[in-house]
């Protein structure tokens, strides 16, 4: 990593060059068949089961799903942000190569925040209340970069408002998160998790708490700073606009397993599985005709402390007739490729999905 | 934040005036008898009570002889006419039934000994108290959480005077673990200072820092598990400073709040220490004024603690602001 003040783009771009190369055969994350179970008065929450993905630098994954899918809890995994005595995790992370899972809280230090940053939520609970903006990104350059001096890390700081945008930064720095403004916040947020130039950037639902407006300036800023660092990032969120947006590929979580993954625009306009079909009509879409009505997915999610069984979505799923026998409720289907080859995955028994979309809902339903 | 001290203190003063006349009206409408009460019992006839009244003017409205006691404290005055007038210098509280000395150089060479009991409890209840509190938000629900919260529980469901009383007998008086409780002045002799004071310290420290460990406890958990600290994990911050810069920081702000009110009510008096180690301190002159019904004593023991507790909280209002910067005083 560069440990000069302001590191130009270039400084940067050769730095990841040379680190890309050292591990050219694998993406820069790895996460393989990871399972997160968390033990509680009432019994075994599976928050996440069997996920596999990966992120290459300069990519972006988007992941999608309701509350409580697993979408924070797996990427919470990969900084090893869960507290191990409470929490059961097998299957692999590898961040560069190196595997997370099982690696001491110490070690796993040096790579938080350096390498793997994360951007959360609410901008105004994630950044301490009692601290001046400046002081939190100080520290945050601080803690890996031990030989710069103070005065270093303070102007990197303000190089680093100044580059997410927040005007004045030099009189600003000095200010309280509650002075800031729920949009500067997330920028000084961002700005925070980007002052050691990670290589994976994970972003959990970086635009909820924001305004419309707004939302479309982070994710810009997101996508900007992106480009300039060659940055892998993953955006989760549940918001299917976003990921048009950002995402380069694109995974749907439900009840802690993948169910479905694969190019954002494949996913996004030729969806295998029913949870997606589900999602994407019940977005509001301003330009269509506003009489037509938004098409919950009907139920709950479903209880992580006892999962359906066979396939977590068939108590709300309406296409479970069309598949052969009960399997829908007693079968875990594969996540296997879909009708659109290796890259399009689909946890699904449905044979024959697409033309399913095509002729009864994409003409019907999403007009 | 100038303006808003100015405002606190000024309510502050309200609040002592109402206290100073609640305490006044105990004194001229309660039913002891100033007179009786100087009057030593054996000798007392009739003829020498009224030459008591006669002398101190009791005879005269409340009013007059409270703007008389209320300007006495700030410029002083003279008690009593004719021969038996008393000079009593300002701040001039009166003077004592019992002890016929000017109320406030009484209290004033009390008071050493209870600031200095209330010194060295504090620092030691809020430190232990919070350490303790800290330990066992870490390990929530842990063999070292429940052992810390149900001792601090059993510690705090006995009377304080009988923890004090078992200490004081069994450990000084049997073991002669602690020296000999009593008051030397620090300036005097430093050592014997903290040695006669050492079990006061320490068992009213202790004691209170059980309530202490639970409220910085259940503020600790609290605060670790805010968004700010996760971010401050994520950042790559050690496990120490996550806990005691991040999570302390915002958990301590509660716990001060409640710090600076009990500070105030210690220096008002710890009648059980005083009372139990014999030390000669505000509490215990209180309480004898009470036995003797020394009004004048009283009145001033309730006037000067009231104004600590005033004070301690209004110190305590500025601190938080201090501590948390959302806090806008104004």
């Amino acid at each position: 990593m560069t440990e000069t003040l302001g590191s130009t783009s270039a400084d940067t771009a050769t730095t990841t060059t040379t680190t890309t190369e050292a591990h050219d055969d694998e993406p820069f994350l790895v996460v393989e068949d990871l399972t997160v179970k968390f033990p509680t008065h009432d019994g075994l929450v599976h928050a996440v089961s069997d996920l596999t993905y990966s992120v290459k630098l300069g990519d972006t994954l988007g992941i999608v799903g309701e509350s409580g899918s697993g979408k924070s809890v797996s990427s919470m995994a990969v900084l090893g942000l869960h507290d191990m005595r409470s929490t059961r995790m097998t299957g692999s992370i590898r961040v560069n190569g190196d595997e997370i899972i099982g690696t001491k809280n110490d070690d796993m230090r040096k790579i938080r925040g350096n390498e793997v940053a994360m951007i959360f939520q609410d901008p105004l609970s994630s950044m301490h209340p009692f601290f001046r903006i400046g002081d939190q990104l100080i520290e945050a350059y601080r803690i890996h970069n031990r030989g710069a001096s103070k005065k270093q890390a303070r102007a990197r700081a303000l190089d680093m408002l100044d580059k997410v945008g927040i005007p004045q930064p030099s009189r600003r720095i000095d200010d309280y998160p509650h002075q800031f403004s729920g949009g500067m916040r997330q920028r000084a947020m961002i700005a925070m998790a980007l002052i050691n130039d990670p290589r994976l950037l994970i972003a959990d639902e970086p635009t909820t708490a924001l305004d419309v407006t707004v939302q479309a300036q982070i994710l810009d800023l997101i996508q900007e700073l992106q480009r300039e660092f060659g940055s892998a990032v993953i955006m989760i969120t549940h918001d299917l606009g976003v990921i048009a947006e950002i995402a380069d590929e694109t995974l749907v979580m439900y009840a802690g397993r993948c169910v479905e993954k694969g190019p954002t625009k494949e996913v996004l306009t030729h969806p295998v599985m029913p949870y997606t079909w589900g999602l994407l009509g019940s977005i509001a879409d301003v330009t269509s005709d506003t009489s037509k009505p938004l098409i919950p997915i009907p139920g709950t999610p479903p209880s992580l402390l006892q999962p359906p069984s066979g396939c977590a979505f068939h108590p709300r799923c309406t296409f479970t007739d069309r598949v052969e026998g009960d399997r829908c409720t007693t079968e875990l289907p594969d996540l296997v490729p879909g009708p659109q080859g290796a890259s399009h995955l689909k946890r699904c028994h449905l044979e024959d999905p697409e033309s399913i979309y095509e002729v009864e809902l994409k003409e019907v339903v999403f007009g | 934040m100038i303006g808003y001290v100015v405002r606190r203190l000024m309510q502050g003063l309200l609040v002592l005036f109402v206290i100073s006349v609640a305490t006044f009206a105990l004194f001229f409408y309660g039913p002891s008898d100033p007179a009786k009460a100087m009057c030593p019992e054996s000798r007392c006839t009739p003829a020498r009570l009224e030459a008591i009244r006669t002398n101190l003017q009791l005879g005269r409205p409340a009013l007059t002889q409270y703007t008389e006691y209320m300007t006495g404290i700030f410029t002083g005055r003279t008690i009593g006419t004719g021969p038996a007038a008393q000079k009593c210098p300002a701040p001039c509280f009166g003077y004592s039934f019992k002890f016929s000395v000017p109320v406030w150089g009484y209290l004033k060479s009390r008071f050493p000994a209870t600031l200095s009991i209330a010194f060295g409890s504090a620092v030691i209840f809020l430190l232990v108290g919070v350490a303790v509190g800290v330990v066992a938000a870490r390990n929530r629900g842990r063999p070292i959480d429940r052992l810390t919260v149900g001792s601090t529980l059993v510690l705090s469901a006995v009377p304080f005077y009988i923890v004090l009383l078992l200490a004081f007998l069994i450990a000084q008086q049997q073991w002669k673990l602690f020296p000999t409780p009593q008051y030397i002045s620090p300036f005097q002799s430093p050592v014997g200072w903290f040695k006669g004071m050492l079990l006061a310290w320490i068992v009213y420290g202790i004691y209170n820092a059980t309530a202490y460990a639970r409220y910085s406890r259940g503020s600790m958990i609290e605060s670790l598990s805010e968004d700010y600290v996760r971010t401050a994990r994520a950042k790559g911050l050690s496990e120490r400073s996550v806990t005691l810069k991040h999570a302390l920081r915002s958990a301590i702000a509660p716990v001060l709040t409640i710090f600076g009110l009990d500070v105030g009510f210690l220096l008002a008096g710890s009648f059980f220490v005083e009372y139990i180690l014999s030390i000669q301190g505000i509490g215990l002159a209180s309480l004898s004024a009470i036995t003797t019904s020394d009004l004048p004593l009283i009145q001033a023991t309730v006037l000067i603690g009231a104004a600590f507790i005033v004070f301690g909280n209004i110190v305590t209002d500025v601190l938080y602001s201090v501590v948390d910067p959302r806090v806008r005083l104004g």
